[in-house]
């Protein structure tokens, strides 16, 4: 099992929504990886669709950089609508 | 930042709920902690598809066999998330395999008791699971996201365990009066193992109190096992069947069941490697990786080709 790699798991639930990580599973192949997505995070109809990853292939960002990467979107109120002055009584905005 | 200001930021988001991800820095001893508890308990779904594989050949009708192979594959389902929860912590899937197979890792005490009649299955879904249930669901808030998150997932699956082994005595409880003093006899022999299953009373639990500020662990061992008690004793007075534990009464006061006395002894001979089936379980899943080696080995021999095949042809292009 040394040479298994570990694959990532995403499974759509049904179709009209996203891929969502479920958890990861070692395969020796991407063909099986998928058999195996299916049997571990499949059994009770969850899935309409599987994608697997390497997971050695993903690049994530660094938990130490998540000031710099977040926090800029922090004061920037006027991104949201309830930033603006609605007067009363006008109606659809 | 040095080390203190670390520790104390990573206290302040366990006090705040928020959750440790993977990557997120953490104190080593939480980080070992989850190691240790979550690898004991993936081999615990593991051990666990044991003592119930062995009526899979011998379950009395197609309906209890297909829930019987539906249920132990959800614990091999559950070994997996788990085994793949603590590898996100840096654990290695291979030496946890060789930890179970060695001894050197724990599984939980209750899968080293026999399973001898087909009222055990029904037990064992109603008790074991049970037991497991009232572990789990607090569980699924621990503050380490992936162990939370496979807990969730387990929880979900677990509900249809405790059912089916109720339903199973519910049968024989209302068949003949042999069936019945089956249902009897497997509760007897399984009361107090799963007990048991919650850990040593409070008192003596060393880990408790770290795990419960670290967010690990919400209820300490006995706030789980009177919970339980709690839940079973209306249950098996409803089959008909009596607990075997002289001392259960509801106190009043209290607004719980009081219940005997439990046999710590027996527990840690059992912890210890010395219960009933402990060198039986090991053996079999022993043997049920080794005899499996040679497919590993095909499957690796297979993708490797195929990369090989395919590397070659894109060179070629
Ligand atoms: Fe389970
Ligand atoms: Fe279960």
């Amino acid at each position: 099992m040394k040479s298994w790699p570990l694959y990532e798991v995403f499974i759509r639930s049904k179709a009209g929504l996203h891929h969502k990580h479920a958890g990861s599973l070692h395969a020796a192949d991407a063909q099986m990886a998928i058999e195996n997505a299916r049997d571990v995070y499949c059994r009770r109809n969850e899935g309409a669709s599987i994608w697997v990853v390497l997971s050695s292939d993903i690049i994530a960002s660094n938990p130490q950089e998540s000031e710099e990467l977040f926090d800029p979107a922090e004061d920037k109120i006027y991104r949201h609508p309830t930033f603006y002055h609605v007067p009363e009584g006008v109606k659809h905005l | 930042m040095n080390v203190i200001d670390i520790e104390t930021g990573f206290q302040e988001k366990i006090d705040k709920d928020i959750r440790i991800e993977p990557r997120d820095w953490m104190p080593d001893n939480y980080r070992q902690t989850l190691i240790r508890q979550i690898g004991q308990h993936a081999h615990s779904e593991i051990v666990g598809m044991l003592p119930e594989g062995n009526w899979i050949t011998r379950a009395p009708s197609l309906k209890r066999k297909v829930a019987l192979l539906a249920k132990i594959q959800d614990e091999a389902g559950h070994g997996l998330y788990l085994y793949s929860a603590a590898e996100t912590l840096g654990a290695d899937r291979d030496q946890m395999y060789e930890e179970l197979h060695t001894g050197k890792a724990k599984y939980s005490s209750i899968f080293n008791y026999p399973t001898l009649t087909w009222a055990d299955m029904g037990a064992v879904g109603w008790l074991v699971d049970g037991a497991a249930i009232q572990n789990q669901i607090p569980l699924c808030r621990c503050s380490y996201g992936p162990y939370g998150r496979a807990m969730v997932r387990i929880c979900k699956e677990e509900s249809f365990h405790q059912r089916q082994g109720y339903e199973i005595m519910l049968v024989l409880c209302q068949g003949t009066p042999v069936q019945k003093a089956m249902a009897q006899d497997a509760l007897n022999r399984f009361w107090w193992p799963s007990l048991m299953m919650f850990g040593p009373p409070d008192d003596v639990s060393t880990h408790t109190a770290q795990s419960k500020r670290w967010g690990i662990k919400r209820f300490t061992n006995d706030e789980l096992r009177q919970r339980f008690v709690d839940m079973i004793v209306p249950q098996a007075a409803h089959l008909g069947i009596t607990i075997p534990d002289p001392d259960i009464k509801w106190n009043e006061e209290r607004q719980h069941y009081d219940y005997g006395q439990i046999n710590w002894d027996e527990f840690w001979q059992v912890v210890k490697g010395n219960g009933p089936c402990n060198k039986e379980r090991m053996e079999a899943r022993v043997k049920a990786w080794e005899d499996g080696a040679w497919v590993r080995e095909a499957a690796t021999a297979y993708a490797s080709k195929h990369t090989n095949v395919s590397n070659q042809k894109s060179q070629a292009v």
